[in-house]
């Protein structure tokens, strides 16, 4: 038992560096687990595939037109309106904005423990992911890559102690503040702290990343403001967040590349 | 500790801990993930002895800490604590009695939790934790109290389906015996 006991103890000690490896050795335990998860689970969508019916497909063939034909033109009002900003940027002298580079990933796993919020996406260093990249999905902010493997990521998850961003809401005063940790169970609801005292917030602002701290551009949303108040003997406010990406039930993100 | 017993724990350890990274059935319904591997370990400290309560806390800490944020390592003790505390005591423990087994699912499933609550703390790591904490704790104990009974039944049901089983007394009875004399 003291064999044991040594061991764990030793293991806790290692050096991050050794202890990821070691890691990422004992992990690859699950790899045939994960090929026998896909191939089941595109098995299921196959079978599912093969018994919807026709007039079902038809009438979503028929919404998915109209709604790409409601993309493009926004596209194309969205393209003239970026020359339009273009110019203005060279007008002022202001530097270019490279748009986003952003790659698909699926999530395959959640963090085991309920203490941390972590996933796992299915993209790893081979496929030119590096740690400290941003997550997100199609309704805002997820998160950050902390992690990477060959062929798989750790993605720390916004409301993770971990995970702290620069956020901004869209009023007026364009108050920033920091997005920290949600609740054990509510991981919908965040905490937002070190505002001004004198911050005007109001319930369904915009809380957006201000593009502080090098880790996130500017202008990805996070969520809406639900409430706030005095904290630290005012000091400062806090205010609540109700985040835009429902981080529950994630299946499909973008990481975002330089 | 026979290689098959050692093979079938780490085995169902395995599939254990995938279970609670990749199935998100019970998370969705109660807003908390159950944990498979405190169960596992009262039937492992209660019918299998020492040796499956080392591997099993080795194994099965090791492999859910390779897919959890934790520091790698960390839910080996309390699983080990968990274990051996049972272990010393089991032949005190009316093992075949289902609520003896519910009991010690509901007391482990809360304790291991804690403990490893306890010594991420001493890490200087800073888990989420709130009064939801407490809700999580509960369920930990309600799927400890509902599941360790049934991994009896599962081993059970393993053995008396794949294991050799020993042949019984058979039907030579000696006093029906025919004795021949000359």
């Amino acid at each position: 038992m003291g064999l044991v006991v040594l061991t764990t103890l030793v293991i806790l000690n290692l050096p991050g560096h050794a202890a990821a490896r070691l890691k990422l050795t004992i992990g690859s335990v699950f790899l045939p687990l994960f090929g026998l998860a896909d191939a089941s689970s595109g098995i299921a969508e196959r079978a599912a595939d093969s018994v919807t019916p026709r007039g079902t497909l038809a009438g979503e063939s028929n919404r998915l037109r109209r709604e790409n034909e409601q993309l493009r033109l926004q596209a194309i009002q969205l393209e003239e309106m970026a020359r339009e900003n273009q110019r203005l940027r060279d007008l002022v002298g202001w530097q270019h904005k490279a748009p986003w580079k952003l790659k698909l990933a699926s999530v395959v796993l959640r963090d085991p423990e309920n203490w941390w919020r972590t996933v796992e996406i299915d993209l790893g260093s081979r496929d030119g992911i590096r740690p400290n990249m941003p997550v997100l999905s199609t309704d805002g902010l997820v998160g950050r890559v902390v992690a990477v493997k060959l062929t798989r990521s750790q993605v720390v998850l916004v409301g993770d102690p971990n995970c702290r961003v620069s956020a901004l809401v869209q009023n007026e005063g364009r108050d920033t503040g920091v997005i920290g940790a949600s609740g054990p169970l509510d991981g919908k609801l965040v905490e937002m702290s070190y505002l001004s005292r004198h911050a005007d917030l109001k319930p369904g602002q915009r809380v957006l990343t201000s593009g502080l701290g090098g880790i996130f551009p500017r202008g990805i949303p996070i969520g809406t403001i639900v409430d706030s108040q005095l904290v630290e003997y005012g000091l400062y406010v806090m205010a609540r967040v109700r985040l835009s990406a429902n981080l529950s039930a994630l299946e499909e993100v973008w990481v975002l590349l330089p | 500790m026979k290689w098959v017993d050692a093979m079938l724990i780490a085995g169902v350890a395995v599939l254990a801990v995938f279970w609670e990274a990749s199935f998100d059935g019970v998370r969705l319904l109660a807003g908390t993930q159950v944990h498979l591997l405190p169960p596992l370990m009262v039937y492992a400290a209660l019918r299998r002895g020492f040796g499956a309560v080392v591997l099993l806390a080795l194994a099965g800490g090791l492999l859910k800490d390779s897919l959890s944020a934790n520091p790698f390592g960390a839910s080996v003790l309390p699983l080990l604590a968990a274990g051996i505390a049972i272990c010393w005591r089991r032949e005190v423990i009316f093992q075949s009695q289902v609520f003896a087994q519910a009991v010690l699912g509901a007391a482990v499933g809360v304790a291991v939790p804690c403990m490893k609550i306890l010594l991420l703390l001493t890490m200087r790591e800073s888990p989420l934790l709130g009064w939801g904490t407490i809700w999580q704790l509960v369920v930990d104990g309600a799927a400890g109290a509902f599941l360790a009974p049934a991994f009896f039944c599962l081993f059970e049901w393993i053995e008396d389906t794949f294991m050799y089983q020993p042949s019984g007394p058979g039907s030579f009875r000696p006093d029906r015996e025919i004795r021949r004399g000359r």
